[in-house]
């Protein structure tokens, strides 16, 4: 431990004393830094603190003197491990905290006692050798909190714990308690609760208008649409669960593929075949009008569009869930029943139904969430009918930005998913009846009554071929010159996006390609940090105990509950102003990625990691190696497939999402998703379902390319098995 | 101060409590090395616990734990000088019987070609010489059993520990594989600690056992000690089967004492110096059964019979309770409802506490 202390310590040090404190305006790899001594903004902390007289650097040196000391003189290794634990929490806090306080223009608060010349000419965000020494701190803590004999003394585990905490604090609560200090904040920048809770309960928000004829708040639009979304998806992905699993019907493998679109889609272009399709050109409003005379109308623009772009969302998510919910009922019970001379309806009414009960729950607040946070089809169909999520957008980029009435909108968002995410942890979650156990259960479910099974197949068939229409509709759309005027086939779309002049050298001479290679770029880099992530803390989370791991697990998951646009907001507002200073960069939209995909990593690992005997990782420790080997050697290993998983979900989810993104980019750093959406404000529908069209393509090409890329590794296992056998 | 001598492990007052549930109880053991000393209990009396702390995979709420005079109690795993063989085997599935046998040496920087040489010599001594290329998923469980142990002892660990290693054996298997685990073990002077809750498979391979009982050690000797002598009716039962009958020690004398069974005055031995109410040991062997009428003893009633070919087994309703009895005669077989007399040899039998 000493070994580690001490080496952390020296990173440390480097930080403090040679890296440039704060952010290096031409970027730390460009290294100006080097070559410009003498300049404050590309001083380290010690220049900064010994030349300019930035004193409030000294409790950091302080710190590092503490544990150089400690490591030095005291022989005791418990109580060695405490006085280098507290030192470095010491030296944690003040540098945090003097971040927090001095900010551009001098101290954020306080100002009356910090009146110092040298504190009110401020300071700007921080950069390398700030962002090593606090690495370098927490490391040093948590060595010396494991050598404390804390966590069977495990260095490696406690670091990455750590770590993960600090990140989580950092890049999810950090953000999100802007918004509460946002909300709390009155016009004339004074805090109060009492204007809190009248505005955050205004009858802007949730007045009830809607049911006496007139408008609802935005609040409860929001409310009535994600309870019929719920509704709605989970009866459809009930019926498509039963007809994939009770039945013999023939196209079953078109139903998978059902299952896998949505996922690669991203969220508005759902919205847009709509509009093809019944907007006031579409082809059915034509049709119709032509066939019987009814008046072409912009119903498609509103809550019945939005609707149905939900439906045709969000259904195949239910249907995933439900799959599992439906092949959990354990076949016995049925088979039990029946023996028991209870008809197929009546098997099906009293015992596989209510074994579902809390599946079925599960499936319906999983719509209520997800339609909740969607922001795309609510933003291209919602019309004159306000949503929460849209309203929120509005409220920081429309002509009068309002980021005070942007947070409340926020928090009222955050407590509806997450009071749904509540119930449906410790109401459903706990309730579950699903029997899948490690034992193979030989009984036979029960085959659909007659009923039963013409209803679903009256309801599920026709909405797939609905969605297979919208389907086509998108590449369809993209191939017509002006939709409903001129019907013309052409390949403009795609030439004005994706056009490459090969006159002079290559160009990428297309309005989509900067875009698009940012997209792919920022996708690439995020989904392995997702995956590491998400991975390393369901290792934490299956494998480890240790003191407040229930809330850790509470405070990862959360992220998930947390809508895209309030992520967006909370990030705008937290990181636009020092000490943590991103908006602008790539690097923020690589962070927001990790962090709103980091649950999907954390689920994929638990349920993979769980399948793997606990005692797998004690041989190898047992062996002498430690956790790092042992993750290394003997997990990472055996976690290929869900590690494949969590990278193909992380980097089609960092493609397709739209609602945080759309905050975060700037001019330099476009993503396609805020292209596309940008295309379809200015009302070019070509371009914007021409771009769909190849996202879609290009990540189901990723897509089949990683599956292969998992087929074969499986096939070399069998290769060596037949050689040996 | 204790003696401590390379191999040893000694537990001082070891508490281990999860949240509120306590798996042990201030804990005090020491294991000579050299020796293969058994942990023996029913399911929950703390027996893995104690195994995974030595392993050092759990951490000691309270008290020390020292192997070979080193205090290891804050050490974590990865550094003990010790290797286990599990209950489900735990080889890693992706790597081949050769790679799983060096995986430790691997992991201390050995040479890999170092590594596979010493793990072969590791498989030649469990008899799997040549085993070296292929998956554990092409092994029998018994081999796949005796890779767990080739990949814990060419660690040469001080201590090699042995968690239920042959429960998910079938019966047969069982009794060969502990044979080999046990000459192993005296080959190469190891000292071992070994858990099961099979008691057979206990007297067979140990040294010394232990037996645990609710996060406590009940009683501890060598295999013919706690057989002969149990300290509790629970050792009794628990170690070979027994009948515990009811009786009151009238007086003692010279280790014999007078008792009151049933209203009938018998002399036994009385090891444990128990008084007032105690149990009588009955060992289903030493159960005398003979045809009603003729003979002296108590009087009985057959309700069950069983016949497993080098014994008949039989349930008897009788003056002295619910008793089991084992009988290798079969001359004339007893049948369900014959009226029997029981009696038994007063030397044989011994007493032990209420």
């Amino acid at each position: 431990m000493k070994r580690t202390a001490n080496l952390w310590l020296i990173i440390a040090i480097i930080g403090f004393c040679l890296l440039p404190w704060h952010v290096v305006e031409d970027g730390f790899w460009s290294f100006s830094w080097v070559t410009n001594i003498g300049y404050v903004e590309s001083s380290s902390a010690l220049i900064l603190m010994l030349v300019y007289g930035k004193f409030w650097f000294w409790p950091t040196a302080l710190a590092f003197a503490f544990v150089a000391t400690c490591l030095a003189t005291v022989s005791n290794p418990v109580t060695r491990a405490k006085m280098i634990a507290s030192s470095a929490l010491f030296g944690l806090v003040c540098t945090a905290f003097q971040g927090l306080v001095i900010v551009r223009d001098g101290p954020r608060f306080f100002t009356d006692i910090l009146n110092f010349t040298s504190i009110n000419e401020g300071q700007i965000g921080f950069g390398a050798g700030a962002m090593v020494t606090l690495v370098a701190l927490l490391f040093i803590l948590t060595t010396g909190v494991s050598a404390m004999g804390k966590g069977r003394g495990d260095a490696f585990v406690i670091g990455l714990i750590g770590l993960i905490i600090a990140l989580v604090g950092v890049f999810v609560f950090f953000p999100v308690a802007h918004i509460l200090i946002r909300a709390f904040e009155n016009k004339d920048g004074t805090y109060s609760l009492i204007h809190f809770i009248p505005r955050l309960f205004s009858s802007d928000i949730w007045g009830l208008g809607c049911f006496a004829g007139g408008t609802c708040g935005p609040a409860i639009n929001s409310v009535i649409l994600a309870t019929m979304t719920g509704a709605g998806t989970t009866t459809l992905g009930l019926a498509f669960a039963l007809i994939f699993t009770r039945t013999q019907f023939f196209a079953k493998p078109l139903l998978r593929v059902l299952t896998v679109i949505p996922i690669i889609t991203p969220p508005f272009v759902i919205g847009l075949a709509l509009i093809l399709l019944f907007g006031r050109t579409g082809a059915v409003t034509q049709l119709f009008a032509d066939m019987f005379g009814i008046e072409k109308s912009r119903w498609i623009y509103g809550f019945s569009g939005v609707y149905l772009a939900q439906m045709l969302s969000f259904t195949p998510i239910a249907f995933l869930v439900l799959i599992g919910v439906v092949e959990g009922v354990s076949p016995s019970m049925e088979e039990a029943s029946q023996t028991l001379d209870a008809d197929r309806w009546q098997t099906f009414r009293y015992v596989s139904l209510p074994l579902m009960r809390p599946g079925l729950a599960n499936a319906f607040l999983l719509g209520f969430i997800e339609s909740l946070a969607d922001f795309g089809n609510p933003l291209i169909l919602g019309g004159n009918t306000n949503y929460l999520s849209t309203d929120i957008f509005f409220a920081i980029v429309g002509s009068v930005a309002d980021p005070a009435k942007a947070a409340i909108l926020a928090i009222s968002l955050l407590m509806l998913t997450l009071g749904a995410f509540l119930v449906q942890r410790r109401w459903v979650g706990t309730k579950s009846y699903a029997t899948v156990t490690g034992k193979a259960d030989s009984g036979q479910h029960a085959a659909l009554s007659p009923a039963v099974k013409a209803a679903c197949y009256a309801t599920a068939l026709p909405w797939a071929i609905f969605t297979a229409i919208v389907y086509i509709m998108i590449f369809y759309g993209s191939l017509v010159k002006l939709w409903g005027y001129d019907n013309s086939f052409t390949f403009d779309h795609y030439l004005q996006a994706f056009s490459i002049d090969f006159s002079n050298g290559i160009r990428w001479t297309g309005s989509a390609w900067d875009s698009y290679f940012t997209t792919l770029t920022i996708a690439t880099i995020s989904a392995p940090l997702t995956a590491i992530v998400g991975l390393s803390t369901a290792y934490l989370l299956i494998r480890q105990n240790f003191a407040g791991k229930s809330a850790f697990e509470f405070s990862t998951m959360l992220s998930f509950a947390i809508p895209g646009t309030v992520i967006g907001v909370s990030y705008v507002m937290a990181f636009n102003f020092p000490p943590i200073e991103l908006t602008g960069t790539s690097i923020i939209l690589i962070i927001v990625f990790v962090f709103r995909n980091m649950p999907v990593g954390v689920r994929g690992g638990i349920a993979a990691m769980s399948q793997l005997d606990k005692s797998l990782d004690e041989a190898s420790i047992t062996c002498g190696a430690n956790s790092f080997t042992t993750l290394r050697r003997v997990i990472a290993p055996l976690l290929g497939p869900a590690m494949i998983a969590a990278l193909t979900y992380s980097f089609v989810r960092a493609v397709t999402s739209v609602s945080a993104v759309i905050f975060l980019v700037s001019a330099r750093h476009n993503m396609a998703t805020s292209f596309i959406v940008g295309r379809v404000e200015h009302g070019e529908f070509g371009i914007a379902i021409a771009y769909s069209a190849v996202l879609i393509l290009t990540m189901l090409t990723i897509i089949i390319l990683l599956q292969l890329a998992v087929g074969k590794r499986q096939l070399r296992r069998t290769d060596r098995v037949e050689q040996s056998a | 101060m204790q003696d401590f001598k390379p191999g040893s492990v000694h537990f001082n007052g070891v508490v281990k409590k999860y949240g509120a549930v306590t798996a042990l109880t201030k804990l005090d053991l020491s294991i000579e090395p050299g020796k293969l000393v058994t942990l023996l209990g029913p399911s929950g009396c703390g027996k893995t616990t104690t195994l995974r702390l030595i392993a050092g995979l759990e951490s000691a709420t309270h008290g020390s734990i020292h192997i070979g005079g080193e205090d290891v109690t804050h050490l974590s795993a990865t550094y003990r000088k010790v290797s286990m063989v599990f209950q489900s085997y735990a080889l890693f599935p992706h790597m081949s019987v050769i790679e799983n046998v060096a995986y430790g040496l691997t992991v201390k920087s050995i040479p890999k070609k170092e590594a596979h040489e010493k793990a072969e010599d590791g498989l030649k001594m469990v008899g799997l010489e040549g085993f070296g290329q292929r998956l554990p998923s092409e092994l029998s469980g018994g081999q796949q059993q005796r890779v767990a142990v080739a990949r814990a002892i060419v660690l040469e660990p001080d201590v090699l520990l042995l968690d239920e290693p042959l429960s998910n054996l079938d019966a047969k298997l069982r009794r060969h594989v502990r044979e080999e685990i046990r000459q192993i073990q005296q080959n190469l002077g190891l000292t071992a600690v070994y858990v099961t809750h099979d008691q057979e498979e206990a007297m067979a391979v140990s040294d010394r056992i232990i037996v645990m009982r609710n996060a406590e050690i009940a009683q501890e000797g060598t295999p013919s000690d706690l057989y002969q002598r149990p300290n509790s009716s629970f050792i009794a039962d628990f170690i070979g089967d027994a009948n515990l009958i009811d009786c009151e020690v009238t007086s003692t004398k010279d280790k014999r004492s007078k008792i009151d069974v049933n209203g009938q005055e018998l002399t036994v031995n009385n090891i444990a110096a128990v008084s007032g109410n105690a149990k009588l040991v009955l060992r289903p062997h030493q159960v005398i059964l003979s045809n009603s009428g003729t003979a002296k003893g108590f009087k009985g009633n057959i309700t069950y019979a069983a016949y497993l070919g080098n014994q008949i087994q039989y349930t008897i309703e009788s003056d002295l309770g619910h008793l089991f009895a084992t009988s290798i005669t079969y001359d004339a077989p007893l049948s369900v409802g014959d009226n029997v007399k029981i009696s038994f040899d007063t030397t044989q039998v011994s007493l032990v506490s209420d």
